[in-house]
Protein backbone atom coordinates (compact mmCIF):
# COMPACT_ATOMS: atom_id res chain seq x y z
CA UNK A 1 0.00 0.00 0.00
CA UNK A 2 1.66 3.51 -0.89
CA UNK A 3 2.29 6.01 1.86
CA UNK A 4 -0.09 8.29 0.56
CA UNK A 5 -2.81 6.03 0.17
CA UNK A 6 -2.27 4.89 3.71
CA UNK A 7 -2.91 8.70 4.72
CA UNK A 8 -5.69 9.25 2.46
CA UNK A 9 -7.77 6.19 3.87
CA UNK A 10 -8.32 8.19 7.19
CA UNK A 11 -9.40 10.98 5.41
CA UNK A 12 -12.68 9.58 3.22
CA UNK A 13 -12.79 5.60 2.73
CA UNK A 14 -12.32 4.84 6.86
CA UNK A 15 -13.57 8.31 8.00
CA UNK A 16 -13.69 7.80 11.71
CA UNK A 17 -17.15 9.77 12.02
CA UNK A 18 -19.02 9.47 9.05
CA UNK A 19 -18.25 5.83 7.86
CA UNK A 20 -16.85 4.29 10.86
CA UNK A 21 -19.38 5.63 13.55
CA UNK A 22 -16.92 5.82 15.80
CA UNK A 23 -16.07 8.24 19.01
CA UNK A 24 -19.08 9.77 19.25
CA UNK A 25 -19.09 11.40 22.28
CA UNK A 26 -16.32 14.06 21.78
CA UNK A 27 -18.12 14.72 18.17
CA UNK A 28 -21.73 15.28 19.71
CA UNK A 29 -20.19 17.37 23.03
CA UNK A 30 -17.06 19.27 21.70
CA UNK A 31 -18.72 20.52 18.69
CA UNK A 32 -20.51 23.90 19.67
CA UNK A 33 -18.21 25.65 18.13
CA UNK A 34 -15.56 25.34 14.94
CA UNK A 35 -12.55 26.15 17.55
CA UNK A 36 -13.76 23.42 19.68
CA UNK A 37 -14.08 21.09 17.57
CA UNK A 38 -10.53 21.97 15.93
CA UNK A 39 -8.81 21.44 19.12
CA UNK A 40 -10.66 18.47 19.97
CA UNK A 41 -9.81 16.73 16.51
CA UNK A 42 -5.59 18.18 17.44
CA UNK A 43 -5.71 16.74 20.71
CA UNK A 44 -6.74 13.20 19.71
CA UNK A 45 -5.05 13.21 16.20
CA UNK A 46 -1.80 13.99 18.46
CA UNK A 47 -2.60 11.16 20.79
CA UNK A 48 -3.44 8.81 17.89
CA UNK A 49 -0.39 9.47 15.97
CA UNK A 50 1.79 8.59 19.38
CA UNK A 51 0.37 5.94 20.66
CA UNK A 52 0.16 4.11 16.92
CA UNK A 53 4.17 5.36 16.60
CA UNK A 54 4.81 3.57 20.27
CA UNK A 55 2.25 0.23 20.20
CA UNK A 56 3.45 -0.36 16.25
CA UNK A 57 7.29 -0.66 18.42
CA UNK A 58 6.04 -2.42 21.20
CA UNK A 59 3.80 -5.02 19.44
CA UNK A 60 6.49 -7.96 18.69
CA UNK A 61 7.23 -7.55 22.66
CA UNK A 62 3.74 -7.60 24.03
CA UNK A 63 2.34 -10.96 24.53
CA UNK A 64 -0.62 -11.12 23.23
CA UNK A 65 -3.07 -12.14 25.41
CA UNK A 66 -2.33 -8.89 27.67
CA UNK A 67 -2.09 -6.53 24.74
CA UNK A 68 -5.50 -4.59 25.38
CA UNK A 69 -4.39 -3.37 28.86
CA UNK A 70 -0.86 -2.73 27.52
CA UNK A 71 -2.47 -0.24 24.92
CA UNK A 72 -4.59 1.04 27.30
CA UNK A 73 -1.51 2.21 29.41
CA UNK A 74 0.40 3.36 26.44
CA UNK A 75 -2.88 5.86 25.22
CA UNK A 76 -3.73 7.13 28.87
CA UNK A 77 -0.01 8.05 29.43
CA UNK A 78 -0.02 10.00 26.07
CA UNK A 79 -3.71 11.46 26.68
CA UNK A 80 -2.14 12.35 30.04
CA UNK A 81 0.90 14.35 28.68
CA UNK A 82 -1.30 16.17 26.25
CA UNK A 83 -3.98 17.13 28.73
CA UNK A 84 -1.45 18.93 30.46
CA UNK A 85 -0.23 20.33 27.48
CA UNK A 86 -3.18 21.98 26.73
CA UNK A 87 -4.13 22.97 30.03
CA UNK A 88 -0.43 25.00 30.40
CA UNK A 89 -0.68 26.19 26.27
CA UNK A 90 -4.57 26.67 25.53
CA UNK A 91 -6.29 26.92 29.31
CA UNK A 92 -9.62 28.41 27.88
CA UNK A 93 -9.70 25.27 25.43
CA UNK A 94 -9.12 23.27 28.30
CA UNK A 95 -12.06 24.83 29.94
CA UNK A 96 -14.48 24.34 26.76
CA UNK A 97 -13.51 20.63 26.72
CA UNK A 98 -13.51 19.59 30.34
CA UNK A 99 -14.29 16.45 30.93
CA UNK A 100 -13.85 15.21 27.44
CA UNK A 101 -9.87 15.32 27.35
CA UNK A 102 -9.17 12.49 29.77
CA UNK A 103 -12.25 10.86 27.89
CA UNK A 104 -9.83 10.39 24.84
CA UNK A 105 -8.47 7.42 26.64
CA UNK A 106 -11.87 5.55 26.11
CA UNK A 107 -12.21 6.94 22.62
CA UNK A 108 -12.77 3.94 20.39
CA UNK A 109 -10.95 5.42 17.51
CA UNK A 110 -7.48 4.97 19.38
CA UNK A 111 -7.78 1.91 20.68
CA UNK A 112 -9.13 0.60 17.52
CA UNK A 113 -6.47 1.87 15.34
CA UNK A 114 -4.11 -0.12 17.57
CA UNK A 115 -5.81 -2.86 17.59
CA UNK A 116 -6.59 -2.80 13.77
CA UNK A 117 -3.84 -1.06 12.44
CA UNK A 118 -0.32 -0.67 14.09
CA UNK A 119 0.10 -3.55 15.79
CA UNK A 120 1.01 -5.10 12.61
CA UNK A 121 2.71 -2.65 10.53
CA UNK A 122 5.85 -0.92 10.08
CA UNK A 123 6.42 2.51 12.43
CA UNK A 124 6.19 4.73 9.98
CA UNK A 125 3.00 3.57 8.07
CA UNK A 126 1.56 3.88 11.78
CA UNK A 127 2.25 6.76 11.98
CA UNK A 128 0.92 8.30 8.72
CA UNK A 129 -2.37 6.38 9.68
CA UNK A 130 -2.09 7.75 12.96
CA UNK A 131 -1.93 10.99 11.19
CA UNK A 132 -4.86 10.33 7.96
CA UNK A 133 -7.39 8.89 10.86
CA UNK A 134 -6.65 11.86 12.92
CA UNK A 135 -7.07 14.36 10.39
CA UNK A 136 -10.03 12.89 8.79
CA UNK A 137 -11.73 13.51 12.64
CA UNK A 138 -10.62 16.73 13.01
CA UNK A 139 -11.93 17.26 9.52
CA UNK A 140 -15.47 15.88 10.46
CA UNK A 141 -15.58 17.57 13.61
CA UNK A 142 -14.74 21.38 12.62
CA UNK A 143 -17.37 20.94 9.83
CA UNK A 144 -20.17 20.03 12.47
CA UNK A 145 -18.56 22.59 15.07
CA UNK A 146 -19.01 24.94 11.89
CA UNK A 147 -22.70 24.57 10.78
CA UNK A 148 -23.74 24.56 14.52
CA UNK A 149 -21.73 27.76 15.35
CA UNK A 150 -23.34 29.20 12.11
CA UNK A 151 -26.86 27.89 12.37
CA UNK A 152 -26.64 28.48 16.35
CA UNK A 153 -24.95 31.44 16.77
CA UNK A 154 -24.79 33.24 13.11
CA UNK A 155 -21.09 33.03 13.10
CA UNK A 156 -17.59 31.42 11.98
CA UNK A 157 -14.88 31.06 13.74
CA UNK A 158 -15.84 33.09 16.41
CA UNK A 159 -16.99 36.28 13.92
CA UNK A 160 -20.36 37.13 14.40
CA UNK A 161 -21.69 37.63 10.67
CA UNK A 162 -25.07 39.42 12.19
CA UNK A 163 -25.77 41.14 14.83
CA UNK A 164 -29.29 38.65 15.82
CA UNK A 165 -29.48 35.37 17.64
CA UNK A 166 -29.11 32.09 15.86
CA UNK A 167 -31.40 29.23 16.35
CA UNK A 168 -29.73 28.18 19.83
CA UNK A 169 -31.23 25.10 19.80
CA UNK A 170 -28.34 23.70 17.44
CA UNK A 171 -25.16 24.79 19.54
CA UNK A 172 -27.73 22.72 22.76
CA UNK A 173 -27.58 19.32 22.59
CA UNK A 174 -30.63 18.33 20.41
CA UNK A 175 -28.68 20.35 17.47
CA UNK A 176 -25.67 18.30 17.87
CA UNK A 177 -27.58 14.70 16.76
CA UNK A 178 -29.59 16.42 14.41
CA UNK A 179 -26.69 18.24 12.36
CA UNK A 180 -24.01 14.79 12.51
CA UNK A 181 -27.34 12.69 11.42
CA UNK A 182 -27.94 14.93 8.13
CA UNK A 183 -23.67 15.88 7.57
CA UNK A 184 -23.92 11.86 7.41
CA UNK A 185 -26.87 11.68 4.47
CA UNK A 186 -24.65 14.24 2.76
CA UNK A 187 -21.62 12.68 2.63
CA UNK A 188 -23.18 9.40 2.37
CA UNK A 189 -24.80 10.87 -1.01
CA UNK A 190 -21.26 12.56 -2.00
CA UNK A 191 -19.08 9.59 -1.24
CA UNK A 192 -21.89 6.87 -3.18
CA UNK A 193 -21.65 9.57 -6.58
CA UNK A 194 -18.05 9.24 -6.67
CA UNK A 195 -18.33 5.51 -6.77
CA UNK B 1 -33.92 15.11 49.98
CA UNK B 2 -31.17 15.45 48.80
CA UNK B 3 -30.58 12.18 47.44
CA UNK B 4 -34.14 12.37 45.61
CA UNK B 5 -32.56 16.18 44.36
CA UNK B 6 -29.34 13.99 42.60
CA UNK B 7 -31.59 10.82 41.33
CA UNK B 8 -33.83 13.02 39.59
CA UNK B 9 -31.11 15.53 38.01
CA UNK B 10 -28.81 13.03 37.02
CA UNK B 11 -31.87 10.50 35.48
CA UNK B 12 -34.09 13.47 33.99
CA UNK B 13 -32.36 17.23 33.78
CA UNK B 14 -28.92 16.16 33.05
CA UNK B 15 -29.83 12.65 30.96
CA UNK B 16 -26.09 10.77 30.57
CA UNK B 17 -26.59 10.34 27.14
CA UNK B 18 -28.91 13.37 25.79
CA UNK B 19 -27.39 16.16 27.64
CA UNK B 20 -23.93 14.88 28.76
CA UNK B 21 -22.97 12.56 25.61
CA UNK B 22 -21.29 9.75 27.69
CA UNK B 23 -22.01 6.30 26.56
CA UNK B 24 -23.13 7.49 22.92
CA UNK B 25 -21.56 4.30 21.46
CA UNK B 26 -23.68 1.59 23.44
CA UNK B 27 -26.50 3.38 22.79
CA UNK B 28 -26.58 3.45 19.06
CA UNK B 29 -25.04 0.10 19.09
CA UNK B 30 -27.16 -2.10 21.38
CA UNK B 31 -29.94 0.02 20.95
CA UNK B 32 -31.71 -2.28 18.33
CA UNK B 33 -34.14 -4.55 20.42
CA UNK B 34 -36.37 -3.47 23.69
CA UNK B 35 -34.63 -6.58 25.51
CA UNK B 36 -30.86 -5.72 24.98
CA UNK B 37 -31.11 -2.90 25.86
CA UNK B 38 -32.46 -3.30 28.93
CA UNK B 39 -29.40 -6.09 29.85
CA UNK B 40 -27.08 -3.64 29.17
CA UNK B 41 -28.50 -0.86 31.24
CA UNK B 42 -29.09 -3.25 33.89
CA UNK B 43 -25.10 -4.51 34.05
CA UNK B 44 -24.32 -0.82 33.78
CA UNK B 45 -26.29 0.35 37.02
CA UNK B 46 -24.13 -2.31 38.56
CA UNK B 47 -20.53 -1.77 37.19
CA UNK B 48 -20.59 2.54 37.91
CA UNK B 49 -21.81 1.94 40.75
CA UNK B 50 -19.02 -0.26 41.43
CA UNK B 51 -16.88 2.02 39.54
CA UNK B 52 -17.26 4.91 40.93
CA UNK B 53 -17.37 3.68 44.96
CA UNK B 54 -13.45 1.58 44.32
CA UNK B 55 -12.38 4.89 42.11
CA UNK B 56 -13.85 7.50 45.20
CA UNK B 57 -11.59 5.89 47.80
CA UNK B 58 -8.74 5.33 45.53
CA UNK B 59 -8.69 9.10 44.70
CA UNK B 60 -8.87 9.80 48.36
CA UNK B 61 -6.59 7.62 49.90
CA UNK B 62 -4.12 6.85 47.83
CA UNK B 63 -3.99 9.68 45.31
CA UNK B 64 -3.92 12.82 47.48
CA UNK B 65 -3.24 11.02 51.03
CA UNK B 66 -2.22 7.76 51.63
CA UNK B 67 -4.43 5.24 53.68
CA UNK B 68 -1.45 6.46 56.63
CA UNK B 69 -3.45 10.45 56.25
CA UNK B 70 0.24 11.65 55.19
CA UNK B 71 0.32 14.03 51.78
CA UNK B 72 0.55 11.78 48.22
CA UNK B 73 -0.71 14.04 45.52
CA UNK B 74 0.03 11.92 42.62
CA UNK B 75 -3.69 13.02 40.96
CA UNK B 76 -1.76 13.16 37.85
CA UNK B 77 -2.06 9.71 37.88
CA UNK B 78 -5.89 10.21 37.62
CA UNK B 79 -6.70 9.01 34.06
CA UNK B 80 -4.20 5.88 34.30
CA UNK B 81 -5.29 5.03 37.43
CA UNK B 82 -9.31 4.84 37.14
CA UNK B 83 -9.32 3.15 33.42
CA UNK B 84 -7.02 0.18 34.89
CA UNK B 85 -9.17 0.04 37.80
CA UNK B 86 -12.61 -0.09 35.78
CA UNK B 87 -10.82 -2.44 33.02
CA UNK B 88 -9.95 -4.74 36.03
CA UNK B 89 -13.20 -4.59 38.25
CA UNK B 90 -15.33 -5.05 35.17
CA UNK B 91 -12.92 -8.12 34.67
CA UNK B 92 -13.81 -9.05 38.31
CA UNK B 93 -16.96 -8.81 38.04
CA UNK B 94 -17.44 -11.08 35.38
CA UNK B 95 -15.90 -13.92 37.30
CA UNK B 96 -17.70 -13.66 40.28
CA UNK B 97 -20.93 -13.09 38.57
CA UNK B 98 -20.09 -16.82 36.57
CA UNK B 99 -19.23 -18.14 39.89
CA UNK B 100 -22.23 -17.05 41.97
CA UNK B 101 -24.71 -16.11 39.94
CA UNK B 102 -25.02 -17.94 36.80
CA UNK B 103 -28.63 -17.11 35.73
CA UNK B 104 -27.62 -13.43 35.80
CA UNK B 105 -24.26 -14.04 34.22
CA UNK B 106 -26.19 -15.34 31.31
CA UNK B 107 -28.47 -12.69 31.07
CA UNK B 108 -25.19 -9.73 31.78
CA UNK B 109 -22.53 -11.88 30.39
CA UNK B 110 -22.08 -10.21 26.82
CA UNK B 111 -22.36 -7.02 27.29
CA UNK B 112 -19.91 -6.87 30.61
CA UNK B 113 -16.89 -6.69 28.75
CA UNK B 114 -18.61 -3.77 26.47
CA UNK B 115 -18.63 -1.63 29.07
CA UNK B 116 -14.77 -0.99 29.73
CA UNK B 117 -15.05 1.08 26.89
CA UNK B 118 -18.27 2.50 27.75
CA UNK B 119 -16.98 6.12 28.90
CA UNK B 120 -19.68 7.38 30.64
CA UNK B 121 -17.90 4.94 33.38
CA UNK B 122 -14.89 6.83 33.49
CA UNK B 123 -16.65 9.98 33.01
CA UNK B 124 -18.94 9.50 36.33
CA UNK B 125 -15.89 8.53 37.82
CA UNK B 126 -13.71 11.49 36.57
CA UNK B 127 -16.88 13.97 37.30
CA UNK B 128 -17.74 13.42 41.18
CA UNK B 129 -13.81 13.77 42.01
CA UNK B 130 -13.09 16.99 40.00
CA UNK B 131 -16.74 18.99 39.87
CA UNK B 132 -18.73 20.82 43.04
CA UNK B 133 -22.43 20.54 42.52
CA UNK B 134 -25.68 22.35 44.21
CA UNK B 135 -28.66 21.21 44.19
CA UNK B 136 -31.96 22.80 45.18
CA UNK B 137 -30.23 26.69 45.66
CA UNK B 138 -28.00 24.93 48.33
CA UNK B 139 -24.28 25.72 48.43
CA UNK B 140 -22.15 24.11 46.19
CA UNK B 141 -19.78 21.47 47.50
CA UNK B 142 -17.68 17.94 46.38
CA UNK B 143 -19.97 14.80 46.65
CA UNK B 144 -19.08 12.39 49.76
CA UNK B 145 -19.02 8.87 48.84
CA UNK B 146 -22.82 7.61 49.40
CA UNK B 147 -23.61 10.64 46.75
CA UNK B 148 -21.06 9.81 44.25
CA UNK B 149 -22.12 6.93 44.17
CA UNK B 150 -26.18 7.30 43.97
CA UNK B 151 -24.82 9.85 41.41
CA UNK B 152 -23.16 7.41 39.31
CA UNK B 153 -26.10 4.52 39.98
CA UNK B 154 -28.80 7.53 38.86
CA UNK B 155 -26.36 8.33 36.01
CA UNK B 156 -27.10 4.34 34.85
CA UNK B 157 -30.06 4.53 35.04
CA UNK B 158 -30.80 7.64 32.82
CA UNK B 159 -28.78 6.03 30.61
CA UNK B 160 -31.39 3.02 30.74
CA UNK B 161 -34.42 5.27 30.31
CA UNK B 162 -32.63 7.14 27.05
CA UNK B 163 -31.70 3.75 25.85
CA UNK B 164 -35.14 1.62 26.26
CA UNK B 165 -37.07 4.22 24.86
CA UNK B 166 -35.12 4.59 21.56
CA UNK B 167 -34.84 0.95 21.23
CA UNK B 168 -38.46 1.06 21.49
CA UNK B 169 -38.55 4.08 18.75
CA UNK B 170 -36.12 2.08 16.64
CA UNK B 171 -38.05 -1.41 16.77
CA UNK B 172 -41.44 0.87 15.50
CA UNK B 173 -38.72 2.44 13.02
CA UNK B 174 -37.76 -0.76 11.12
CA UNK B 175 -40.95 -1.09 9.50
CA UNK B 176 -41.37 2.98 8.21
CA UNK B 177 -40.32 3.73 4.80
CA UNK B 178 -36.96 5.59 5.76
CA UNK B 179 -34.86 7.21 2.65
CA UNK B 180 -32.19 5.82 0.88
CA UNK B 181 -29.74 7.66 1.98
CA UNK B 182 -30.87 7.90 5.76
CA UNK B 183 -30.84 4.82 6.59
CA UNK B 184 -29.38 3.26 9.58
CA UNK B 185 -27.18 5.47 11.54
CA UNK B 186 -28.14 8.85 10.02
CA UNK B 187 -31.94 8.64 10.91
CA UNK B 188 -31.10 6.85 14.47
CA UNK B 189 -29.01 9.92 15.02
CA UNK B 190 -31.91 12.54 14.03
CA UNK B 191 -34.40 10.30 16.00
CA UNK B 192 -32.00 10.85 19.28
CA UNK B 193 -31.80 14.15 18.65
CA UNK B 194 -36.01 14.71 18.71
CA UNK B 195 -35.54 12.31 21.90
CA UNK B 196 -32.73 14.62 23.69
CA UNK B 197 -35.24 17.72 22.42
CA UNK B 198 -37.93 16.52 24.18
CA UNK B 199 -36.06 15.70 27.55
CA UNK B 200 -34.88 19.47 26.95
CA UNK B 201 -38.66 19.85 28.87
CA UNK B 202 -37.43 18.52 31.57
CA UNK B 203 -35.03 21.58 32.43
CA UNK B 204 -35.42 23.28 35.62
CA UNK B 205 -37.35 21.03 37.80
CA UNK B 206 -34.63 20.67 40.29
Amino acid sequence: MGKLKILLNGIIKDNPTFVLVLGMCPTLATTTSAINGMGMGAATMAVLICSNMVISLLAPVIPDKVRIPCYIVVIAAFVTVVQFLIQGFAPALYDSLGLFIPLIVVNCIVLGRAEAFANKNSIIDSALDGLGIGLGFTIALTCIGLVRELLGNLSVFGNKLAETDGMLIFVLAPGAFIVLGYLMVLFNKLVKKNK
Amino acid sequence: MEFLLIIISAVLVNNVILSQFLGICPFLGVSKKVSTAVGMSLALVLVMGLATLVTYLIQYNVLINTWFGEKMDITFMQTIVFILVIAALVQMVEIILKKINPVLYQALGIFLPLITTNCAVLGASLTVVQKEFAFGGGEAHMFNLGESVVYAMSLAIGFGVAIVLFAGIREQMELSNVPKAFKGTPIALITAGLLALAFMGFQGIV
